[in-house]
């Protein structure tokens, strides 16, 4: 396979607040390759959003990054450490929208009620290239034709409020791409979308991602959009990678006992009606109360006392680009519980 | 349709709001967010209203609880005593003793507990309210309603804040059903909550129906937690509903092409049925200036010039099964496969 373009090894992002330190993201590692889509999946507080925003070195305080490497390789081959770029230095803020678009869930917070969407566009355009204003607004027209706005000529010159959300996401896909990115970060692109509208946007993404080689990192709490789209996923709970593979191997051989679960929770259109569905005992812990050992353990069904509540499972590989991080796995090397 | 089991009717519902503009607020058009609804729900059973956001699925359920009311058409409840009593037309005082037997569900477990009460309080109220004014005999009741939810008696004396979102969410089904209702109206009550807690909370609505004998009126849009939830399933859009049927027969063998899409948009998890979906052209109908015709005729893929000028009536194909569609007897529509 080719090399990817973006590798990010043992990420932490902590949360320094006077309660107590929330590790956000604690030890996080992928690759991202180009023309792939990687899905970053898991429910409220796994961190999947943290990684998103330490990528584009946006977290808010009191979160930083305390760890790690986030490399990006760059078009001309040469390769810079995110994590280590001042977060509001020129270096970064040119990768920001420039190299890496992003995509947020909320279309409607996202942009300015104060500005045409033509005006937000040409301004990001211009900030990334050396288009003059006029070139700018045909590119920005030309954006909105690629998203598939219907008289893209006459919207430019609407405001956010005056379109539907399904329209306001595709204006927030051509802004993410005004500077032709090579990455798209997307955060539950389409959680707030009606389903039909969803299948559009998803649909909008990958004939993009087809047209430009993208690289795309899909953040969602939604298997069903991850099996509609990911190539390979990345599973977290509770700020900690369990499980990361391809993307038949995580829905047909999951290896983590929190993959197993989730999957088996989830409902289905193709389910019995009326049929019960299988729960994972208990609910998400508080960030600040967090659990010994594997973070999984109280919920877990192959719980190992001794071994699971007493130390951090490693990640193992198990097959083919397939690994997880669960004493299912380590036990030869657990400590014999005493 | 009405037999002795039925528990709420709905005939020819309509809700229209106004819209008003310019300087001294003329009126300016007419958003017919709920337009000739009518159903029936029998006791014990769920029926779910489906659809996309301004289908006017939430008007039709606040009509029914009359938090709003509705501009036309009946609501009729048969109460346990045996009387019919039209909902549509009660004045507020006579409202009341009803809201006892119809219930409702919230969306959102956080902002719908009054933080500065603690559980038992939440829960005694509506027993309070409604003259249980021994209080001996609330917290017993209140103590058997946590033990329904299946929540630890220790939490009696806590306040909301200390709860998660599916644990709020069953203080929420127990208040709901302190004054032990016939019909509970249900509003999206598990979308804001987390897969492996949404789980939970399904399967408790299911359980809590099978020992109390409840029906559920079941406001969502997303059509994987209807199909473990309803015995029937109405699908809106543009405030009409298009099709009606029981579960398993909507989801397999859909008669309306806007259920077909619907069905087809909904992404399932697994990689190896990487859906060839019909994705919808353009946006969803505007309840305000609808198409005329058949109100889908613009996005479906098998109008014809008959669908642009001719408005469809709801029609039965099968047993129980209603659709409104010109063209349902000739179109063979794709559902989603039969479960094993």
């Amino acid at each position: 396979m080719a090399e990817p373009i973006l590798s990010v090894r043992d990420l932490k992002t902590y949360f320094l607040a006077d309660e107590g330190t929330v590790r956000a993201v604690d030890g996080t590692s992928f690759d991202l390759f180009p023309g792939q889509t990687l899905g970053i999946v898991g429910e409220s507080g796994c961190g999947k959003s943290v990684t998103a925003r330490s990528i584009l070195r946006i977290v808010e305080r009191p979160g930083r990054i305390v760890g790690g490497e986030i490399m990006l390789r760059r078009a001309d081959g040469s390769v810079v450490d995110l994590a280590k770029l001042p977060p509001d230095g020129l270096q970064i803020r040119a990768i920001r929208g420039g190299e890496i678009g992003l995509v947020f869930q909320e279309p409607m917070s996202s942009l300015s009620a104060f500005h045409t969407i033509g005006n937000q566009l040409i301004e990001a355009i211009r900030l990334h290239t050396k288009l003059s204003k006029r070139a700018a607004r045909a590119r920005a027209i030309e954006l909105l034709a690629m998203v598939g706005i219907p008289r893209p000529s006459l919207r430019i010159d609407a405001y956010s409020f005056e379109l539907s959300g399904g329209l306001r996401q595709r204006v927030m896909i051509a802004l993410a791409l005004a500077a032709e990115p090579r990455i798209l970060i997307a955060d539950e692109p389409t959680t707030a979308l009606d389903v039909t509208t969803q299948a559009q946007i998803l649909e909008l993404i990958r004939s993009l991602q087809q047209q430009r080689g993208l690289a795309v990192i899909l953040i969602t709490h939604d298997m069903g959009v991850i099996a509609e789209m990911a190539d390979d996923v990345v599973v977290m709970y509770l700020g900690h990678e369990v499980e990361k593979g391809p993307v038949d191997t995580i829905f047909h051989a999951p290896a983590h006992p929190y993959t197993r679960a989730l999957l088996r929770s989830i409902p289905s259109v193709l389910a019995v009606p009326r049929s019960r569905l299988a729960t994972i005992a208990g609910s998400i812990p508080h960030p600040f109360a967090r659990p010994s050992g594997c973070p999984f353990h109280p919920r877990c069904p192959d719980f190992m006392p001794g071994t699971c509540d007493k130390s951090f499972p490693a990640e193992i590989p198990i097959g083919q680009g397939h690994a997880a991080a669960c004493h299912l796995y380590t036990t030869e090397r657990a400590p014999v519980p005493a | 349709m009405t037999t002795a089991a039925t528990v709420l009717e709905v005939r020819g519902l309509r809700k229209y709001f106004p819209i008003r503009g310019g300087l001294f607020g003329r009126h300016a058009g007419t958003v017919r967010a709920v337009d000739d609804v009518s159903f029936t729900i029998a006791r014990g059973e769920t029926l779910s209203l489906v659809g996309e956001s301004g289908c006017g699925k939430t008007t039709t359920s606040r009509c029914i609880l009359r938090a709003i009311s509705p501009t036309g058409g009946e609501i009729i409840f048969h109460a346990s005593s045996g009387e019919d009593i039209d909902v549509a037309r009660l004045n507020r005082k006579a409202l009341r003793p009803l809201r006892r037997q119809m219930q409702m569900i919230f969306q959102d477990p956080f902002s719908s507990l009054n933080p500065r009460m603690t559980i038992a309080e939440i829960i005694g109220e509506p027993l309070l309210v409604n003259g249980m004014t021994d209080g001996q005999e609330r917290n017993d009741r209140v103590a058997e309603l946590l033990e329904l939810v299946h929540l630890p008696h220790a939490y009696l004396n806590r306040f909301p804040h200390a709860f998660s979102g599916g644990q709020r969410q069953r203080i929420g089904i127990a208040r709901a059903l302190a004054l032990n209702p016939a019909l509970i109206v249900a509003d999206e009550p598990v979308s804001a909550l987390d897969v492996s807690v949404q789980a939970q909370i399904v399967n408790l609505l299911l359980e809590l129906q099978d020992r109390l004998g409840l029906s559920y009126l079941f406001v969502a849009h997303d059509l994987s937690v209807v199909k473990h939830v309803s015995h029937r399933v109405a699908v809106m859009y543009a405030g009409r509903i298009v099709e009606i049927a029981p579960t398993e027969a909507l989801f397999t063998t859909p008669r309306h092409p806007y259920t077909e899409a619907l069905l087809s948009a909904v992404p399932v998890p697994d990689p190896r049925q990487r859906a060839r979906r019909i994705v919808l052209e353009g946006e969803v109908a505007d309840p305000s200036n609808p198409p005329s015709g058949c109100h889908f005729h613009p996005r479906c893929r098998y109008a014809t010039e008959r669908c642009r000028t001719e408005t469809p009536q709801l029609e039965a194909t099968a047993a129980g099964h209603e659709v409104r569609c010109l063209r349902a007897h000739e179109l063979s529509l794709g559902g989603v496969a039969q479960a094993a």
